[in-house]
């Protein structure tokens, strides 16, 4: 017979293989039937008694709400199918890819009765602008107040702009590049996984230059420049370089991960306390 | 004029001006502003209105919030939908040019209409721009799209995905034009 400590465990596998079956379907990369309901939510209700750490309270109910997600398109795509609108989209497709531009417009002409709008000064916009008529000072005033500075004009060479900050001494993409090139060698450097600890990337010297590196980080995940690994049960979060550069857009829906730097975090990182 | 007349002859100008001139972002009213202005009976008023505007080929055009009730309205969903004046019949294909539109731009706002409806209402960006460089210039693609997302045919979200907006709701029959779209013999 299990132990319980050994069913437990096998109870926290099987939730977290629920959760990854769902995310896939919640991405709409997979079909919400392919999922059965009933069989999971036997699988939950089996283990459930088995849960008194909120951990794994969490876990249930983390499992319970993809599961709704899933419900949710499934009724979706019912619904969806139910109505006089659906039409094989595959189908659609091909015709709309066969079909010339005049074609189109002649159907679409067929379906489309365009409003009928004017657009003209209210009253609400005419009192306000009497209102500011009235407020107005008149040009003589108006122009004996603004007297600009003589300034000299001259030249300026790129030196001088960049130290003034008007211009930057490398383009933003060359930044993130060599960024992206600094990840992947301390990568190589310190982990035998390919992956390295988010703080332990980010982490600097002074407070400013770490804001600075976490900034820099958030374009190397959006630019598919690298990926984050969030564990957030361990409370962990790693950063892993790709070799190459990944567009995710389009193929995946994007998320927005918000991680805090505050000086507190920066502090404890510095002292060794954040991993 | 008898004062029964009088009283909507009256409402019904109003009723007009509410419609044809544009105060807020978006034109035409909502049915609590028409309700607000023209008094409880506003359903009426519209309804004489579009009698009349019948005649220049125009109607009132009512778009609920979500979708169309099966039975009669309610006076709340009444007044959460918006009104508005639009074509009753069709535009002859040399109109559209009137009312400034290419055919190019035309043709890729049906194409990406029609695609989106085949999507259930939601598609990624770049897919619509994929099927339109077939047929428009790459340069041109991304500019319509953002076209017509600025006339109120499409929105779009901070993930780059596509869905229709109230324009598509209040000009287009989407039913009509996914049938004639399946029936064409392309």
């Amino acid at each position: 017979m299990q132990s319980k400590r050994t069913r437990k465990k096998l109870g926290r596998e099987k939730l977290q293989g629920i959760i990854e079956l769902c995310k896939p379907v919640e991405e709409r990369s997979l079909d919400p039937f392919l999922i059965d309901i009933d069989e999971v939510i036997s699988i939950i209700r089996e283990y459930f008694p088995e849960w008194k750490l909120p951990e794994d309270l969490c876990l249930d109910a983390e499992t319970v709400h993809h599961l709704a997600s899933v419900i949710k398109l499934q009724s979706e795509w019912v619904k969806h199918r139910s109505t006089s609108l659906y039409t094989d989209p595959f189908l659609l497709e091909e015709k709309l890819t066969r079909v010339s531009k005049e074609e189109i417009v002649e159907i679409f002409l067929k379906a489309w009765h365009p409003t009928v709008e004017l657009e003209q000064i209210s009253l609400h916009s005419l009192a306000e602008a009497t209102r500011y008529w009235k407020g107005l000072l008149p040009l003589d005033e108006r122009w004996k107040a603004i007297s600009p500075e003589k300034i000299e004009t001259g030249l300026a060479t790129r030196e001088e702009l960049i130290r003034q900050r008007i211009l930057r001494d490398k383009t933003f993409s060359e930044e993130l590049e060599n960024f992206w090139q600094g990840l992947k060698k301390m990568v190589e450097e310190k982990s035998e996984n390919g992956k390295i600890r988010y703080w332990d990337f980010v982490g600097a010297e002074t407070y400013e230059e770490t804001v600075h590196r976490a900034f820099m980080t958030s374009f190397l995940v959006t630019y598919g420049y690298a990926t984050l690994e969030i564990y957030p049960l361990e409370e962990e979060n790693f950063i892993k370089p790709y070799e190459k550069p990944v567009t995710k857009i389009g193929k995946k829906q994007l998320v927005s991960i918000p991680i805090a730097i505050t000086v507190e975090d920066w502090t404890k990182w510095k002292r060794g306390e954040l991993k | 004029m008898s004062r029964r007349k009088a009283y909507y002859a009256n409402k019904i100008k109003r009723a007009a001006h509410l419609l044809f001139y544009r105060r807020h972002r978006k034109p035409g009213a909502k049915g609590w502003e028409l309700r607000k202005a023209l008094g409880s009976d506003y359903p009426k008023v519209l309804k004489i209105l579009d009698k009349y505007l019948k005649a220049l080929d125009l109607q009132v055009k009512m778009v609920f919030e979500e979708a169309k009730p099966a039975e009669k309205p309610t006076l709340e969903e009444l007044d959460k939908a918006r009104f508005y004046i639009t074509l009753r019949g069709e535009l002859t294909s040399k109109e559209p040019k009137m009312i400034g539109w290419r055919i190019d731009d035309l043709a890729g706002l049906a194409i990406t209409i029609a695609y989106v409806i085949s999507k259930k209402g939601k598609t990624s960006r770049k897919e619509v721009e994929e099927l339109l460089r077939d047929k428009l210039p790459g340069w041109k693609v991304g500019l319509n799209i953002d076209r017509y997302i600025h006339y109120g045919y499409l929105t779009q979200d901070e993930n780059e995905q596509l869905y229709l907006d109230w324009r598509v709701r209040a000009e287009v029959d989407q039913k009509t034009l996914i049938d004639l779209l399946l029936s064409t013999e392309a």
